[in-house]
């Protein structure tokens, strides 16, 4: 018996840092956009290698998103996964802001 | 002469407007919103902002083509379906026939993180894809200031309202964007700054515990407009506006004249009774009569076929109903044809705008060539005489210019001059009844002048008003040496002229018997006297005969005598001679 819970407590630790669905959503290639992706993938590459999933969504190309996925703000990361939902708004250059709301634990630190 | 039409051309454009369809609304401004220019609509909490706003949407899409978007920040489409289904809006089948585009916009502040600089230009992308998928022309965003309560950083906020606004114009779309109203400032985080080509300002206003909607235009740049506040209603039909102060004095008059339904009444107006289209203020103390001749002027107009409206503000129309049977005045066959209307309330129903908007929407409903309303005097208390006044004022500019006839009654309270209307709407009144109470001797009766009649030569007589049977009599008042009087002092007076007549043509008579009589003795005295006369001759003649024939015989004796003494004849003779 305490072998399958502490079973299910490691799939469950693995399955929460293990798979991360983001997306962001951006409008062409503004200056705030091309700052959001390269911040996003810069702190994807770093905490999260190889246990994220990242989309970038040019909302010029598919404005039915926005309503959607009710936003409004450009650009915007949505965290789908892992729960809750959370939407961060801005170019992400405010890394710490960033780490804290998609709860990444810095474990260098 | 040249033409000088010609040469004028107006070199800018006028202001073009897009109508919004709302009742009274296009009247103020003159048209409508500004074509292509954000409108801002602002108002406090439940007065009528989504509404307005979805309104001229619905009205732009079914009326005038013009397909319109909505982007809601506070209510969901579902939510905003429901919320006018109520007023006969389709919102469903209007979005399933691409007339209209609802967008919930959904901000959950706990949800949102910041983290750099941002933009709104998703917004932007959604209203854009939402305004060329249906070829929009009309955009409402209700409320955009959600935004500042939804999003962190209001400078940014700003400067993004800013670029939104100006980019609903370069869209050419005529845009709504609500407000809250906020303290001091028109809107709660100062929008107002950016939109400023037209301001319109909503309000729910409480007074006396009555609450009245009222909306004023606070700014239209490029076009002139109705600055006050006016009311507004909210009810089946949507929002109307009831723009009425800006009636003016220069409406036609008519020279019709139209019966007052009491023949006595009409004499006593020239003859033909009041003018069409002009005001009549009956005003008595409480009983004097004035609903009876309110009665019988809405019945004279159904008989003559016209359709009378009735405004109640004390009494129930059963009610009215059954006293005017009483009085044999049967208004109920009109009721049933449909000629005569009732319109029942209480004047603390709602406030005085709304009364005047109710009424106001029930005259241009049922097109009445008469309207009553009974009382006026109900509507003031001693806080609100001016507006009370002011909104007399509209209500019979509104109806003369319709070329309505319109009887208002006035209670006047007793111990108040009986020419002093609570609302002093005098100068308001063409034709103005007074009914009188006249006490003397212990009882109550009721006397009935005109005041003043415009333009008609009128009766400067008071008549006793008699409530009868069969209706309302008028009858003259004796007039005598002991001053006018009604009622059973009138009888009584008459009783007793009549009885000093009775007894002076008595005497009369009396006299004439005396000397029938007296002819009649002094006759039989006359007769009595010839008749001693007669008698009296008789017996003289038959004397005198009686003494002849003594002569004669005597005579005859003599000659007898001599004849037997054969006296001498001479002698005889001789003595015979002597």
């Amino acid at each position: 018996m305490t072998d399958t819970t502490a079973e299910f407590e490691k799939l469950l630790a693995k399955s929460s840092k293990g798979t991360y669905d983001l997306r962001l959503y951006v409008t062409g290639s503004t200056r705030k956009s091309k700052l959001a992706i390269k911040n996003i993938k810069q702190l994807c590459e770093t905490h999260l290698k190889g246990r994220y999933n990242l989309t970038v969504v040019d909302l010029y190309q598919t404005p039915e998103a926005a309503r959607d996925e009710q936003v409004i703000v450009a650009p915007t990361l949505v965290k789908k996964l892992p729960p809750p939902l959370r939407r961060l708004i801005g170019d992400l250059s405010n890394s710490s802001r960033v780490l804290l709301a998609l709860d990444i634990k810095q474990e260098d630190e | 002469m040249a033409k000088p039409k010609k040469i004028i051309k107006p070199a800018v454009k006028f202001l073009q407007k897009c109508p919004t369809g709302i009742t009274g609304l296009d009247e103020i401004t003159g048209g409508g919103l500004p074509l292509g220019r954000p409108t801002l609509v602002c108002g406090s909490a439940g007065c009528g902002k989504t509404l307005l706003a979805m309104e001229f949407l619905v009205h732009g899409a079914v009326e005038y083509r013009e397909p319109g978007v909505f982007i809601a920040f506070e209510e969901t489409a579902e939510d905003l379906a429901k919320n006018v289904a109520s007023l006969g809006f389709d919102l469903k089948a209007l979005i399933a026939r691409k007339k209209l585009a609802v967008d919930y916009v959904f901000i959950e502040r706990s949800e949102i993180e910041e983290t750099g600089e941002y933009d709104l230009e998703g917004l932007f992308i959604r209203l854009g894809n939402a305004i060329d998928t249906i070829g929009a022309k009309r955009v409402v965003l209700d409320t955009v200031e959600a935004l500042f309560s939804g999003l962190p950083n209001p400078a940014i906020l700003r400067a993004e309202l800013r670029r939104l606004f100006r980019w609903l114009k370069d869209k050419c779309v005529t845009a709504i964007i609500t407000g809250e109203r906020g303290e001091g400032t028109l809107t709660r985080y100062g929008i107002e700054e950016y939109v400023s080509d037209c301001v319109i300002v909503l309000d729910h206003r409480i007074i006396d515990q009555t609450a009245t909607r009222r909306l004023r235009v606070a700014k239209y740049r490029g076009s002139v407009h109705g600055t006050n506040e006016y009311p507004f209603l909210i009810d089946a039909q949507g929002i109307s506006v009831l723009p009425v102060t800006s009636l003016g004095l220069n409406h036609k008059v008519s020279q019709e004249r139209v019966p007052s339904g009491i023949l006595r009444l009409d004499t006593m107006l020239g003859g033909k009774g009041y003018f069409r289209g002009s005001s009549i203020l009956i005003s008595g103390t409480a009983g004097s009569g004035k609903t009876s001749v309110a009665a019988h002027f809405a019945d004279a107009a159904c008989r003559r076929g016209e359709r009378c409206l009735s405004f109640l503000f004390e009494e129930a129309p059963n009610q009215v109903l059954r006293n005017m049977r009483s009085i044999g005045v049967n208004l109920e066959p009109w009721v049933k044809k449909g000629l005569l209307r009732f319109h029942a309330a209480r004047p603390s129903l709602y406030g005085l705008e709304m009364h005047l908007a109710v009424t106001i929407r029930a005259i241009n409903q049922f097109k009445p060539s008469v309207v009553i309303v009974d009382p006026i005097s109900s509507f003031s208390t001693t806080d609100n005489s001016f507006e009370a006044k002011a909104m007399l004022i509209r209500l019979v500019d509104f109806l003369k210019v319709k070329g309505i006839t319109v009887l208002l009654t006035n209670l006047t309270s007793a111990g108040t001059a009986l020419e002093h209307t609570e609302a002093e709407i005098s100068s308001l009144i063409d034709t103005w009844l007074l009914l009188r109470e006249i006490e003397l001797n212990g009882e109550r009766n009721r006397g009935m002048y005109v005041l003043k009649s415009r333009g008609m030569a009128h009766s400067n007589q008071i008549r006793e008003f008699r409530l009868t049977g069969h209706g309302v009599e008028l009858t003259d008042v004796y007039i005598g040496a002991c001053g006018v009087l009604t009622g059973s002092a009138r009888l009584a007076q008459e009783a007793r002229e009549k009885a000093e007549e009775l007894a002076a043509m008595h005497d009369a008579e009396q006299q004439q018997a005396a000397l029938e009589r007296k002819r009649h003795a002094l006759e039989a005295q006359i007769t009595a006297l010839r008749a001693e006369f007669a008698a009296n001759e008789v017996e003289a003649k038959r004397l005198i005969l009686q003494s002849e024939q003594r002569q004669e015989s005597m005579v005859k004796e003599r000659q007898e005598m001599e004849h037997s003494r054969r006296a001498d004849p001479a002698t005889a003779a001789g003595r015979n001679k002597k």
